[in-house]
C-alpha cells in the first residue's frame, strides 16, 4: 500500500469563490482534509475602540458599518441597549417598522446567500435569478429609506423615517408575487438531482457537536435545535405569530433547507406586522448622557448577536462590545472540515454564511 | 458612453471593507445592471485581470495581500478604489489599524466615491478605467515595450 502523503494548502484570502477574505491552512491527505487551521484579521479595523473618538449619537453611524449586510440590525441593536441605559421605551410603531426592516433584511440576506451557494457549486444560473430577486428587496429599501446597504434609519429612541399605508401595502403586494417567484427557484435547491448531490452529507454538525460548539442561527437549526431568540420578544414578535423551523438532517441540505423557508417565514411576518401596525409617533426625544450599562440580544440572518453598550455619564461611552453570529459558528465550521474532500471546502465554508467583516470588525 | 475599446476583465479584492461595497460590486454584476453585457468578466485569478476593484481601507494584515495580488497582474493595469473607504479610509480613518486609502499601498487611478459606492457609480468608474487602460496600452507600445 502506498503511504498517503500529507501536504498544506493554503485557501484564500483571495479565492474565487469567497467574496470577503478568509484564510485557512488545510491540511490534507491525498485529497482528505484532516484539519483546517483558520487565520483571521484580513479585514479588522478595530471599529470598536472607535468609541473613543465619538460619542454616543455619532456612533451609531459607524456601527452600522459594522457589516454592509446587516447594517439595519446592527443599528438597532446599539440603539435597543442605548435605550436600555436609557431605561426609553420607543413607540409602538417604531417596533413595527424596525421588524418590518429587519426582516426585510432576512429575506435580502438568505438570497445573497442562496446565489453565492449556487456560485460555489456553479449553477450560474440560479445565483443570477436569486440575485435578481433580491435586487426587489433592495428596490424597497430604496423606497422606504433611501439606502441600497447602509441605511442610517435607525436613532436612538425610535426610527426616522416613517412609511405610509400604501407604500406597506404596495410592499405586501410585492412580496406575494414575488413569494411565487423565489418559490420556483428555491424548488430547484430542494429538488434538483444535481443540486441534492452536492448538498446532501456535506459538513454534518450533529446536535450534540452544535449545542458543543455553540453553533447559532440556522446553522444550529438545522441541526434540530429549535431555538430563535425572536421567541424572547424583542420588538414586537410576541404578536406576531410563526414557527421556529428546524430540519433534523444536519447537512448543508438542511441548511439551505431552514433558510429558504425562513424567507418565506419573513414574508409572513412582514404580512402579520403591515396588518397591526399601530398609529403614532416614530420616536420618543432622549436626553442627557448614557450612564450604566446594558445587555441585548437579537436574531441576525446568520443567528443570534449580542450587544452590550457601558456609559460613564459623558456623552462618550466606555465600551461597546459586539458578539457576532459568524464568529461563533467559525468553530462548527472548523470542526465539520475535517474529512471532507477538498473540492468541497468552498461549499462547506458557504455553508455556514459567514460575515467576516463582521466577525473581525 | 461612446463604445468599449476592451472586454475588460476585472478583479475584485476586498481589503478592510464593512461588505457593502463588496456586495454591490457584486450586483454589478447581477441582471439589473448586468455589466456583462459590456464584456465585463469578473475573474479570481490576477493574471487575467485588467482591472482591480479594491473595497475597504487597508490595514496591516491585508497590505501584503494587496501589494501581491498588484504585483502578480499583468501590464497593462488599472486600479479602482471602490467606496469612501477605499478612497482615504472613510468612517474608518481613525481607526489605529488602518492605514488609509488604497493609495497608501498602491498606485490607483480611479477613485469611485459613496458609502457605499453605488452600482451606477461603480459601473462608471469602470468604464473611465477602461480609458486609462487603453492609455497605458498606447504608452506601452510607443516605448517599443512588449504590448503587442
Amino acid at each position: 500500500m502506498i503511504m498517503s502523503k500529507r501536504s498544506v494548502i493554503p485557501f484564500g484570502p483571495q479565492h474565487p469563490v469567497l467574496p470577503e477574505p478568509i484564510h485557512l491552512d488545510l491540511v490534507l491527505e491525498d485529497e482528505k482534509i484532516i484539519e483546517a487551521i483558520p487565520s483571521i484579521g484580513y479585514v479588522h479595523r478595530r471599529l470598536e475602540k472607535l468609541i473613543d473618538k465619538r460619542d454616543f449619537k455619532d456612533y451609531l453611524y459607524v456601527i452600522e458599518r459594522l457589516c454592509g449586510i446587516c447594517s439595519f440590525m446592527h443599528g438597532m441593536g446599539y440603539c435597543e441597549a442605548v435605550e436600555r441605559v436609557f431605561d426609553t421605551e420607543i413607540p409602538d410603531r417604531a417596533k413595527y417598522l424596525r421588524m418590518i426592516w429587519c426582516e426585510m433584511s432576512r429575506i435580502h440576506s438568505h438570497l445573497l446567500w442562496l446565489g453565492l451557494l449556487a456560485d460555489a457549486f456553479g449553477f450560474d444560473a440560479l445565483f443570477m435569478q436569486c440575485w435578481r430577486m433580491r435586487e426587489k428587496v433592495l428596490d424597497m429599501f430604496e423606497a422606504s429609506t433611501g439606502g441600497r446597504v447602509i441605511f442610517s434609519v435607525n436613532t436612538i429612541g425610535g426610527v426616522r423615517k416613517d412609511m405610509s399605508k400604501d407604500m406597506l401595502k404596495g410592499f405586501v403586494n410585492e412580496f406575494n408575487s414575488m413569494e411565487k417567484e423565489i418559490r420556483r427557484l428555491t424548488d430547484v435547491f430542494l429538488h434538483d438531482y444535481s443540486v441534492e448531490t452536492r448538498l446532501r452529507g456535506l459538513g454534518i454538525l450533529t446536535k450534540e457537536d452544535a449545542l458543543r460548539f455553540g453553533a447559532v442561527g440556522p446553522m444550529m437549526r438545522a441541526s434540530s435545535i429549535a431555538q430563535d431568540t425572536r421567541k424572547t420578544g424583542y420588538l414586537a414578535y410576541n404578536d406576531i405569530d410563526f414557527d421556529i423551523i428546524t430540519s433534523d438532517e444536519c447537512d448543508g441540505y438542511a441548511r439551505c433547507f431552514v433558510r429558504i423557508n425562513e424567507i418565506f417565514q419573513s414574508i409572513n411576518i412582514i404580512r402579520q406586522a403591515v396588518e397591526k401596525i399601530p398609529d403614532g409617533q416614530i420616536s420618543v426625544p432622549i436626553k442627557g448622557n448614557p450612564d450604566g450599562e446594558a445587555f441585548v440580544r437579537l436574531e441576525q440572518p446568520r443567528g443570534e448577536a449580542i450587544y452590550y453598550v457601558k456609559g460613564n455619564g459623558t456623552k462618550f461611552l466606555d465600551r461597546v462590545r459586539v458578539r457576532t453570529p459568524t464568529f461563533t459558528n467559525l468553530t462548527s465550521l472548523i470542526n465539520i472540515l475535517p474529512g471532507s474532500e477538498l473540492a468541497d471546502v468552498g461549499l462547506q465554508i458557504l455553508t455556514i454564511d459567514p460575515c467576516v467583516s463582521c466577525t473581525e470588525r | 458612453m461612446s463604445k468599449m475599446k476592451k472586454s475588460p476583465w476585472i478583479m475584485h479584492y476586498d481589503g478592510a471593507s464593512c461588505n457593502g461595497c463588496d456586495i454591490e460590486v457584486l450586483a454589478c454584476l447581477t441582471p439589473l445592471y448586468d455589466v456583462e453585457r459590456f464584456g465585463v468578466i469578473n475573474t479570481g485569478n490576477p493574471k487575467h485581470a485588467d482591472i482591480l476593484l479594491i473595497t475597504g481601507g487597508i490595514n496591516t494584515q491585508c497590505e501584503s495581500v494587496v501589494k501581491q495580488i498588484y504585483s502578480q497582474m499583468a501590464e497593462p493595469k488599472v486600479v479602482v478604489a471602490v467606496g469612501i473607504c477605499a478612497c482615504n479610509g472613510g468612517v474608518f480613518k481613525d481607526c489605529y489599524n488602518i492605514k488609509g486609502g488604497v493609495d497608501t499601498t498602491i498606485p490607483v487611478d480611479v477613485y469611485v466615491p459613496g458609502c457605499a459606492a453605488r452600482p451606477e457609480s461603480i459601473i462608471d468608474g469602470v468604464v473611465k478605467a477602461v480609458d486609462i487602460l487603453e492609455e497605458k496600452y498606447e504608452n506601452m507600445k510607443k516605448k517599443g515595450g512588449k504590448a503587442h
